[in-house]
């Protein structure tokens, strides 16, 4: 079983500076260990709404890549987003799913359908161009520089399961100077 | 007032709203559709080359979309019914009031009785929207006729100036023209 911290170092090597990178609780507290950029989008508010704050960054900043790390727990709560997506086809969304069966963010409990889900079939049948899905370390490190080379939306589910224990600060994700460096980052360029 | 004692000219008229929310900046609109807004906006909407229409499942889809926009600097407004608005309230919640983000909505009060404020109304979907609005901190304002098209634009300016959350309600289906 992949460990998502650990696929999220190999991402981070093929994330360039100018990236956004739109992450969701618990992935969003493994992500800005790892990657230290004002351009992490880490203040999505309410669950779900994830690649639709990523669709308002991709169809606003149509220069750069927006890079979706959600999870399993918060997608199904707006499955419609991916067909909102998949309709809009914006070229430069990419929409990580870290798939681990549970509500990690809210006690660890089992999401509905843990097991059965197909995350990818999901993607496919809402009309994602380009779908993968990932349980393997090496083989996810093997390919995730032609899948980000793709052109978007590209949709891709992570099997993994918790790494090492991330320190969960709400301030940094919901206070306001996050918000203010990721705009005035976002400015700047 | 009731529909028969307004004069035909003063009848809500969605080509007021549509140049409205244009003149505020907005040049996207994101909606799930409602059979009280459909004919006089959505269709308009969809077919006015200087609007981008976004087609959300659900409506709090567009509450995130609006806040990746307004980052970006671009100007978005939603066009929702009364249920649109309820089933978005926990996003409004987030992005609009805690993280102060000017997400703005036209809703449409689908059963409002014509001659009945809001509040009065018989239907409890159309009577709670205000007291909602109200308790949560949202301003909100009434569109009923063409003279309560021109606080649109001011609405929509100091919702961004402030920032902050935005609903305009439309009490009568605006005709199409």
């Amino acid at each position: 079983m992949m460990k998502r911290d650990e696929c999220f170092e190999i991402l981070a090597r093929h994330v360039t500076p100018d990236d956004i990178v739109v992450a969701i609780y618990s992935s969003a507290f493994d992500w800005i260990t790892i990657r230290q950029s004002p351009l992490n989008y880490i203040f999505t508010g309410a669950m779900g709404l994830g690649a639709s704050h990523a669709l308002g960054l991709a169809i606003g900043r149509p220069d750069r890549r927006v890079i979706v790390l959600d999870g399993d727990g918060s997608l199904l709560m707006n499955l419609g987003c991916l067909v909102t997506v998949a309709s809009v086809a914006p070229p430069n969304l990419y929409h990580f799913v870290s798939v681990n069966g549970t509500y990690e963010a809210n006690g660890g409990h089992p999401i509905p359908g843990k097991g059965v889900v197909d995350f990818k079939g999901f993607a496919v049948s809402a009309g994602y161009p380009n779908c993968f899905a990932f349980s393997d370390l090496r083989q996810f490190e093997k390919d995730i520089a032609s899948v980000l080379g793709l052109t978007g939306p590209v949709f891709a589910a992570l099997t993994v399961e918790q790494g090492k224990p991330s320190v969960l600060d709400y301030e940094i994700m919901h206070g306001a100077k996050t918000r203010e460096d990721f705009q005035a980052a976002l400015n700047a360029k | 007032m009731t529909d028969a004692l307004i004069r035909n000219d003063d009848r809500l008229r969605g080509s007021s709203i549509i140049a409205a929310i244009k003149s505020a900046g907005i040049d996207i609109v994101l909606s799930a559709p409602d059979i009280f807004t459909s004919q006089g906006l959505l269709f308009p909407i969809a077919k006015d080359k200087e609007l981008r229409l976004i087609r959300v499942c659900k409506e709090d889809e567009a509450v995130g979309i609006t806040a990746g926009l307004y980052f970006c600097g671009r100007r978005a407004i939603s066009l929702v019914q009364s249920t649109g608005l309820l089933d978005s309230l926990n996003a409004m919640r987030a992005m609009g009031l805690e993280y102060r983000q000017p997400i703005c909505m036209l809703v449409g009060l689908l059963g409002k009785e014509p001659d009945l404020a809001p509040k009065d109304s018989k239907k409890v979907g159309v009577s709670i929207i205000e007291p909602v609005l109200d308790a949560m901190g949202i301003t909100h304002h009434l569109l009923e006729t063409e003279a309560d098209v021109p606080m649109i634009k001011p609405a929509i300016d100091a919702a961004y100036a402030k920032p902050e959350p935005l609903v305009l309600l439309i009490g009568r289906r605006p005709n199409a023209s």
